[in-house]
């Protein structure tokens, strides 16, 4: 897997709260057996009108976004089904950053990303990054006043940087595994396999029946 | 301190601690199907590894398959390439498939119950996020991606961290023609489609107990539509009547059986668990639901009007907006002021012989509205036969349906089954996302019994005044 430590690229925004993985990845393009071609596809419904053209209406396709590497959206992203395609096809199209901010209701926290979703990136090299609303607002009002702006992304420092004349910066929390993963591109069925000797333990002495 | 149901199954599978907190869990069922494996499998060729436990790896078709009476010749060369891919796999890699034109094939979620591998304490995993639906019988049961897919079948074992607890408590009993669909679209109305991430539901509660397994598997099995990967409810006698029925080949029999009863009744949640989180549901308040928006939490008792767009707890006006356009519908509107076009009853939320008796007792003596389509797709072969035996398959034919072969059918349309735009659909399944049973089709998900009224009444009635008159 291709690790990821740092990374520096363009802002794009998508407004849209509980965007499913039936909106990233339509159906008809789980039928495939590979695991690449999925990129141009990414938002297939939203991205392309009937005709095929690119939709015009559809924000992530403004021309201020061309070569966009960072997605900034709203909360609970990835919801739905568990298709990996969807990570797939984000990654495939130029996707290296996800930023979507944990929202307050009924005094509750909800997660910017589904735990399907997220367990997903983390294996594909897609980093997911949760920000408080607050500090998403902040990065949604910035891209809307400044086309072109950038964002750097340091994963060990756990810090994202929004290169505004004056930069703004934002610390995020994310799972240790993740991480550890993400900056050293680990294979996890590798890491498992070294524990083969504790899976062989364990199975010697569990009914999988009870 | 006493432990959740959750906790129980977790702490007996923990394989090792890891370093950053998290667990290597055992896995003791691995359900596989055609959509999400390919590229696992492509993995396990390229890094020359095998399957290590295919005697508890378990295989069928069901998202592709064409549910019409030529199903065997699939038409769709795409379709058709991933479905004999998973016969290749499952014939190199020795794991039991229950392929199309087998007598136990159907939706993953529905045959794992049927056949005896869905049992309480397990661990159970499938490349797909309704795998929730096993709970029901007091597993862990969740959805997974390919490379977690990839992972079990390597190692038999996933990294997991552990999730928090919930209780959703549904007190009381429901009224007449108010079902586990229901209850289930009012609590992720409630909780909203993120409030149950990172948590693992367990449903309790006079009401609960009281339902049968199938209406417990629709409860479960939209768990995830509340954001929770599991949801989950203790075994009892009802759990138990279920599995031991003759036609379960896999269920434990004899001595084997006694030592597992002895066990299933050690799983409850003690009396003085702490969950990280409860709601009780006053289940006698529950009105039948219907789906006004995008996804499930969009979600309304049937008589209410289509809501304003600034006027709904949890969304934006925007959010709201971008549903009712895609809905094609305006606020103040009354949904059973609108006609339909198709009426589907099916999916692994509500394709279970249950379900097909409560939709045919509606159908019985009745007829479909000229302007809609009825399709009625059993989730398994042995689904259908139960239901061709007890001759509901001929009420069906009579109101003018479609009854079809078993398969996940309409709810994704991943086969011919699609919606074609802007048509409407009221729907027994579990997603009412943009797209989802076809581009540009409109899904308003409710209890079969209310599909069925749907079909009828050719728009949504409020099944329980509808019945009367």
């Amino acid at each position: 897997m291709q690790p990821f430590t740092t990374h520096t690229g363009l802002v794009a925004t998508l407004s849209r709260s509980n965007v499913d993985t039936d909106a990233i990845i339509p159906k008809q393009f789980l039928k495939s057996i590979k695991r690449t071609g999925y990129g141009p596809s990414a938002f297939f419904d939203w991205r392309y009108t009937a005709d095929g053209q690119p939709d015009p209406d559809f924000e992530l396709n403004q021309p201020r976004f061309d070569g966009r590497s960072i997605l900034v959206t709203r909360n609970n992203f990835g919801c739905g089904s568990s298709r990996e395609h969807a990570v797939w096809a984000l990654a495939q199209d130029g996707y290296r950053v996800i930023i979507a901010p944990w929202i307050e209701r009924n005094g509750q926290r909800l997660p910017a990303f589904a735990d399907i979703f997220r367990s997903n990136t983390a294996k594909n090299g897609l980093l997911a990054i949760e920000l408080a609303e607050s500090e998403v607002e902040t990065i949604f009002k910035s891209v809307a006043n400044q086309p072109g702006l950038e964002a750097s992304v340091d994963l060990a420092a756990q810090e994202v940087t929004l290169l505004t004349p004056d930069p703004v910066r934002f610390r995020f929390e994310i799972d240790p595994g993740a991480k550890e993963q993400l900056l050293k591109g680990l294979d996890a069925i590798d890491l498992t396999l070294a524990h083969a000797d504790d899976i062989h333990r364990f199975e010697r002495d569990h009914d999988t029946w009870l | 301190m006493g432990k959740t149901l959750f906790e129980k199954i977790w702490s007996a599978h923990v394989v090792r601690e890891m370093p950053d907190g998290s667990s290597l869990l055992y896995i003791d069922r691995h359900l596989v199907h055609e959509v999400t494996s390919p590229q696992a499998f492509e993995g396990l060729r390229l890094a020359g590894r095998r399957v290590r436990r295919p005697d508890l790896t378990f295989s069928t078709m069901d998202h592709n398959v064409p549910t019409t009476v030529d199903r065997l010749t699939i038409a769709d060369p795409v379709s058709r390439a991933q479905v004999e891919a998973l016969q290749t796999n499952c014939d190199d890699f020795d794991i039991q498939l229950y392929g199309l034109g087998d007598a136990h094939q159907g939706i993953v979620h529905v045959i794992g119950p049927e056949l005896g591998q869905t049992l309480p304490g397990l661990t159970i995993v499938c490349g797909d996020s309704h795998t929730s639906t096993h709970g029901a019988f007091g597993a862990l049961a969740f959805g997974i991606g390919t490379s977690e897919v990839e992972h079990v079948l390597v190692t038999q074992t996933l990294v997991q961290r552990k999730p928090g607890t919930f209780k959703i408590d549904f007190s009381g009993r429901p009224g007449p023609h108010v079902f586990s669909k229901d209850m289930v679209l009012k609590m992720i109305g409630l909780i909203g489609t993120a409030g149950g991430t990172g948590y693992v539901l367990e449903y309790g509660g006079e009401a609960v107990q009281a339902l049968s397994m199938e209406a417990r598997m629709s409860i479960c099995n939209m768990s995830i539509e509340a954001g929770a990967r599991a949801g989950m409810i203790a075994p009892d006698e009802t759990t138990i009547e279920y599995i031991t029925r003759d036609e379960r080949p896999f269920a434990p029999r004899g001595e084997a059986l006694d030592r597992a009863m002895a066990y299933w009744r050690s799983l409850p949640s003690d009396a003085d668990a702490v969950f990280d989180r409860t709601l009780t549901i006053d289940t006698g308040t529950i009105a039948p639901q219907v789906t006004w928006g995008t996804n499930p939490g969009m979600v309304m008792d049937i008589g209410q009007p289509v809501p304003e767009p600034d006027a709904v707890p949890g969304y934006s006006r925007e959010d709201v907006q971008k549903a009712l356009d895609y809905m094609g519908l305006v606020p103040g509107t009354h949904l059973t002021d609108v006609d339909l076009d198709v009426v589907f009853i099916g999916s692994c939320t509500n394709s279970r012989i249950e379900d097909l008796r409560q939709a045919a007792a509606v159908l019985d003596g009745r007829r479909k509205a000229d302007h809609v389509d009825l399709l009625v797709v059993p989730g398994s072969e042995q689904v259908r036969r139960q239901a061709e035996a007890e001759g509901l398959d001929r009420i069906f034919k009579a109101a003018g349906a479609q009854w079809r072969f078993a398969g996940c059918s309409m709810c994704l349309g991943m086969n011919p089954d699609q919606l074609r735009p802007r048509q409407r659909c009221a729907s027994t399944s579990n997603r009412n996302f943009e797209g989802r049973q076809g581009k540009d089709g409109r899904t308003h998900l409710v209890s079969p019994e209310m599909a069925a009224a749907a079909a009828v009444a050719g728009r949504l009635v409020d099944v329980r005044t509808w019945l009367e008159t």
